[in-house]
């Protein structure tokens, strides 16, 4: 056996362990990856179902009147306490014809409020201002104030849980 | 104390510590390194440190449950031993290192120590910089109030402006659809285990890097750094006329640390820490989300920023001031380091800090707020007390026109003073503008009545400097 086979056997013996280790590494770190990335990764691919939630009996609301009802969002765990609810603007319109807004001003997601002397919802981060049909009245957001489905049931109005609207582009 | 020496000597001979440590910190240092303008990293360094023991003493009293941390909080501020003050050092002692850093940054850009071979010194000092920013939006999240759940809220709405993943990227902040139970433990991963394990990578990678390639001696103008010469002439400096670090040059950083650190302890015993706003309830609206006092520049600027723009530069806005500092270096790596031959580097900093106080400025007063919770305007200012005039000034009080508008000193800032409104605009123009809104005021042409209106436009009309005058010499 000449130096240089001696050589060249050494060295694939050497890239082998160097493969080998590489690979055994990176295996190890994608095996034990996947559940630690996916359970980091979850809550944004995995979506809780609506759920119609009450807000108060049909005739607690007065015909015109916006109003702001709280309810519990859609997915509250049980550490949640007080942060599991959340808000939004019911208006009674008619009868039977109500509209509701979130709370969450379209241009940062700040709560507007209700100005019933004005009659504008007024946000009060930035200075957008939104009619109370949810229009833009001025300020910076780029659209209206977001809409929850809200319907009748058994004399209940009822709002349907949603996710934070996200303006996006 | 003889046994004493003869247990270090046996630990030193075993370990070895003693003597690879030692030449590190007697490392040989230019002799004008030994300056003032030296002091800001490691008091920055200083201020980490306290963070870490601050914020590892609040995690012995801290609940990070969504429904229990704010009164833990509570809890931590007013009945445990010292809670208050430990509390207060480690929001203060984040302060000073914002600023700190900041100041760090400038003294090393303003005398060039980024360029050859500092490269990495600086791009490690970049990672750093974003870091404390994380850490200290993150710790300003996990102060789990009112105020806590709005900021997260607004952070998410502007990642959501991220072009095609904005809506993932959105909830990845949120921890879901909605604020709730998992937000705040993972914000609270975030600001304990994440970003600190970086925080001390990067720190471990910034000390070596200061080890590896030495300080960078205090620039001289007219002598640029020329890649090829520089190591060699570094090293003749250091070994014909270098300090060792410790304690000649050190001694400095001891003063300016031992200031910084009294500084933040007084003020945490003298102010203490922020008060916590109202419990963190999504549904409880009657919040005003302000950040803390660093970030009030940058608040300032997404009011400010025309409607039009504000997507491009909300997202690639600190993208590019990132990409920016990040690539500094290579941009320019050799050349002149002394700002006296720089003056576009004095320039750049001069305008940023002038804009960030210029902003800051603005932020604090935030003229493009609904002033809700402003004065109503007073018989005496109306002038009346019945009439026309009476009932315009009374809408104007109840109609929001006060929240956007001063009269008298009553009032918010978005819109224009009114107090000689009658002065400048006829009947006519006032109905007008009442009726249709403007830029940012919204028309009231569908809300008013006719009556109101009329009342309004007269009430407005009465505004006028001789009225007034009128008004207040018969108030004497």
């Amino acid at each position: 056996m000449n130096e240089k086979t001696k050589t060249s056997e050494d060295c694939s013996r050497r890239q082998f362990f160097t493969h080998i280790s590489y690979t055994l590494g990176g295996l190890a770190a994608v095996m034990v990856g996947i559940p630690i990335v996916g359970s980091v990764l979850a809550p944004i691919v995995k979506k809780p179902r609506p759920i119609w939630r009450p807000v108060g009996e049909l005739k607690t609301f007065t015909v015109g009147d916006i109003v702001k009802v709280s309810f519990i969002d859609s997915s509250p765990l049980p550490w949640a306490g007080v942060t599991a609810e959340t808000a939004a603007w019911l208006h009674r319109k008619g009868q039977e014809e109500f509209t509701c807004f979130s709370v969450n001003c379209a241009h940062l997601g700040c709560p507007v409020r209700w100005v019933a002397g004005a009659r504008l919802f007024m946000c009060p981060c930035h200075g957008g201002v939104y009619y109370e049909d949810g229009t833009v009245a001025a300020g910076p957001p780029p659209r209206g104030l977001y809409d929850y489905p809200v319907r009748i049931h058994n004399g209940q109005v009822e709002i349907l849980t949603s996710p934070i609207p996200i303006t996006t582009v | 104390m003889e046994s004493l020496k003869r247990a270090w000597l046996w630990f030193d001979d075993r370990t070895g510590l003693g003597s690879a440590l030692g030449p590190v910190i007697k490392h040989p240092v230019p002799p004008n390194s030994a300056s003032w303008f030296y002091v800001f990293g490691s008091a920055t360094l200083f201020a980490f440190m306290l963070q870490v023991a601050t914020g590892v003493t609040l995690a012995f009293m801290y609940v990070p449950s969504a429904g229990e941390a704010y009164q833990s909080l509570q809890y931590i501020t007013d009945q445990t031993t010292f809670g208050r003050i430990v509390r207060g050092m480690h929001n203060w002692g984040a302060s000073a290192m914002i600023l700190l850093i900041g100041v760090h940054m400038v003294r090393v850009y303003l005398t060039a120590s980024y360029k050859f071979p500092r490269e990495m010194h600086w791009i490690s000092g970049v990672v750093l910089w974003a870091l404390t920013v994380i850490m200290a939006f993150s710790g300003q999240v996990i102060r789990w109030d009112q105020t806590a759940v709005w900021s997260t809220i607004v952070a998410s709405e502007q990642a959501g402006r991220i072009p095609f993943i904005g809506h993932w990227v959105a909830q990845f902040l949120i921890g879901g659809e909605t604020i709730g139970g998992a937000t705040l433990s993972r914000m609270f991963a975030y600001h304990v285990f994440i970003v600190p394990a970086l925080l001390f990578i990067f720190i471990g990678l910034h000390l070596y890097l200061v080890i590896k390639n030495g300080i960078s001696e205090f620039p001289k103008a007219g002598k640029p750094v020329d890649p090829k010469t520089y190591r060699e002439e570094y090293e003749t400096l250091v070994k014909k006329k270098g300090i060792p670090f410790w304690p000649d040059a050190a001694w400095r950083d001891m003063v300016f640390g031992f200031i910084v650190i009294t500084t933040i302890l007084l003020i945490a015993l003298i102010i203490g820490p922020p008060a916590l706003g109202p419990p963190p309830n999504p549904s409880n609206i009657d919040a005003l989300p302000v950040p803390d006092w660093y970030f009030i520049f940058y608040f300032a600027f997404l009011a400010l920023m025309p409607p039009q723009m504000e997507t491009y530069l909300m997202v690639f806005g600190p993208l590019l001031v990132g990409a920016l500092l990040f690539f500094l270096p290579f941009i320019s790596n050799r050349g002149e380091r002394s700002p006296l031959r720089r003056p576009w580097a004095v320039a750049i900093v001069a305008l940023t800090i002038a804009s960030i106080s210029g902003l800051w400025a603005i932020g604090i007063s935030s003229p493009w707020s609904p002033h809700f919770d402003a004065k109503p305007l007073t018989v005496e200012i109306i002038g009346a007390d019945s009439g026309p005039i009476y009932r315009g000034g009374m809408d104007f009080n109840e109609k929001g026109c006060l929240y956007c508008h001063t009269i008298s000193g009553h009032g918010g800032l978005r819109g224009p003073d009114l107090t000689y409104i009658g002065d400048r605009l006829s009947t006519d123009e006032l109905t007008w503008r009442i009726m249709n809104g403007g830029l940012n005021m919204p028309g009231f042409g569908g809300t008013l009545t006719n009556e109101e209106l009329s009342d309004l436009v007269i009430f407005l009309k009465s505004r006028t400097k001789q009225n007034q005058e009128a008004s207040s010499l018969g108030g004497d």
